[in-house]
């Protein structure tokens, strides 16, 4: 790469404004939150006593945080499988009728722009108990709806929410995908006497496999950390805490309950987490994506 | 082609449509609500087709106060504009420049400001959120537009994008310019900045969805309803401790919150279509 030598105060210049946002609001706060994951603060803010790994092992002993971590899988598997399989299965149908697979996107990708709490209150006067009309619907069934009160339904609502909003982005990625794969490749195996069926999963499907483990990643970011808005406006962790998920209870312990020193400890653990999680991603894309 | 099923084909188109009306149903129901009054509303279920009190639904939340707000929602629409559209203009603003440095210049600690600024896309901000909050509060930034958006703009995502596009830039550009006698900032406005066109397009849908879309950071640092968002507004109009939720209020209000964005994506398409499969090199 050709570059410019001779300019010693240039790039510091450009680089500025960049560092100065990212050591104010990115550096310092992640070193508090280290530094304050070994503290435990009174809760008047007077004072604080360093307690090393204390607060995590109170959060690591406590039950609640592994009822938090096992709400958080349900809920991202929930989410990351829905709105996988959903977009996928559209991808495959728009992509085969060929005529209309360009306004079909158009038609479906809006729902991506709407925010996560917008889509969560949709979804919650839809399925209100008193006067929802799916919820209506659903009790002409015999299903008896409330999500106020039930937590498997409270569960099932801000999922249905979050898929409705990340479909469309997982529509946009697999209609890419398939697309890109060679016509040949599907037309040679048509004349070998492959049925559509198990072309698609001995054609299709494996060579989606990097587009599909992207979108996994994609989706797991986006059902832990998007999802707030979702949760917060319609069934704010309730009821009984059935939808309380790790990035939930760090909000809940730190802003509500004020138990920073817990609160900190939480971030910590997400932190490691979400680098663990990235890791895994750059290992296994990096082998993958050279089939 | 031997393996087309013409059968095949129509139930495609089928279940295709039918996908489409399940999606928009949400939308449509949103809207029914929003145009009739509260008490036909709360007369049994939602209605599935429209009323006649639309307008003045809409004209009421948009020019006087709501109830549970204590503003109107065209100042909402205000404070969610001007965050929005400062985190995309800033987030790119910033990005253009730093990956210029990081890419066009050797200098020495290059590779450090290159990991220190994107080792930030790891960790999104509500992992980071309280001691951020406190940064923000001892900043004298909360309740403040800086304050909305400066946290915001935080993280390396763009400045990645443009890293990406910039490394594509063939070496003969800068050699020619060079030797015309340009210096760094001529190369940057009148080669580098035309040639990003369709990628600075593509990152401001994708920020400006971001931005518009951001919920727990305002929800913290707005006490006051001068700044209040309004994706964050709908749960002030949902908490109903006292009487009956204003469903009409609050669809017609999560309408206007989606209508921006949606107007974005739909318009811009092709851009941010292009962004997003960017993004995933």
């Amino acid at each position: 790469m050709a570059t410019f030598q001779r300019h010693r105060l240039t790039p510091w210049l450009l680089l500025a404004p960049q560092l100065a946002i990212v050591a104010v609001f990115f550096f310092w706060p992640a070193a508090q939150a280290v530094l304050q994951a070994f503290y435990v603060e009174d809760p008047f803010g007077l004072g604080r006593t360093f307690v090393a790994f204390e607060n995590f092992t109170r959060v690591l002993a406590s039950t609640e945080y592994y009822r938090a971590l096992g709400i958080t899988v349900t809920f991202s598997v929930g989410v990351a499988l829905g709105a996988m399989a959903l977009a996928l299965l559209l991808a495959v149908l728009a992509d085969r009728v060929i005529k209309g697979a360009h306004a079909y996107k158009t038609l479906l990708i809006w729902p991506y722009a709407v925010a996560p709490a917008v889509a969560g209150v949709l979804w919650m006067f839809m399925l209100d108990p008193e006067l929802g009309l799916v919820s209506a619907w659903l009790g002409t069934l015999g299903v008896d709806w409330n999500h106020q009160l039930n937590g498997g339904q409270a569960m099932t609502l801000v999922v249905m929410a979050s898929i409705w909003k990340q479909m469309s982005y997982n529509f946009v990625f697999f209609l890419a995908g398939l697309q890109a794969i060679p016509k040949s490749l599907l037309e040679a195996a048509a004349i070998d006497g492959a049925g559509p069926w198990r072309r698609f999963w001995t054609i299709t499907f494996p060579l989606l496999s990097p587009t599909s483990f992207f979108l996994l990643v994609m989706n797991s970011v986006y059902a832990f950390f998007e999802t707030f808005g979702t949760i917060d406006a319609t069934t704010a962790g309730g009821p009984g805490g059935a939808t309380r998920t790790l990035v939930y209870k760090v909000y809940e312990d730190g802003f509500i309950g004020y138990d920073l020193g817990s609160s900190a400890a939480q971030s910590v653990l997400l932190m490691l987490l979400v680098g663990l999680l990235t890791l895994l991603q750059f290992r296994y894309l990096e082998r993958k994506v050279q089939y | 082609m031997r393996y087309r099923r013409p059968g095949l084909d129509i139930a495609s188109h089928g279940l295709l449509i039918l996908a489409l009306i399940v999606f928009c149903l949400p939308v449509w129901l949103a809207f029914t609500a929003a145009t009739h009054d509260q008490s036909s509303l709360y007369t049994g279920t939602a209605p599935l087709w429209l009323g006649d009190q639309g307008l003045s639904n809409f004209s009421a939340i948009l020019s006087e106060p709501v109830a549970r707000l204590g503003t109107d929602v065209t100042r909402l629409l205000l404070n969610s504009t001007v965050m929005a559209l400062g985190i995309a203009c800033g987030k790119i603003f910033i990005a253009i420049l730093a990956a210029y440095a990081i890419v066009f210049f050797r200098f020495p600690l290059r590779r450090l400001c290159f990991w220190l600024i994107f080792i930030t896309l790891m960790l999104p901000v509500e992992v980071r959120i309280m001691p951020t909050y406190k940064i923000a509060a001892d900043l004298n930034l909360l309740n403040s537009y800086a304050g909305l958006i400066l946290p915001l703009i935080a993280s390396a995502t763009a400045t990645f994008l443009f890293r990406q596009f910039y490394l594509t830039v063939p070496p003969e550009l800068l050699e020619a310019a060079r030797v015309d006698g340009a210096g760094p900032w001529r190369f940057l406005k009148d080669i580098l900045l035309p040639l990003s066109k369709t990628n600075i397009a593509a990152l401001f849908v994708i920020m400006f969805l971001y931005g518009w879309n951001q919920y727990l950071w305002p929800l913290l640092i707005t006490t006051e309803s001068d700044y209040m968002t309004i994706v964050v507004s709908l749960k002030r109009l949902l908490s109903s401790a006292d009487n009956l939720v204003p469903w009409q209020a609050v669809m017609a209000t999560a309408l206007l919150a989606m209508l921006p964005p949606v107007a974005v994506i739909v318009l811009m398409q092709r851009y941010f279509v292009k962004g997003l499969v960017d993004a995933e090199k």
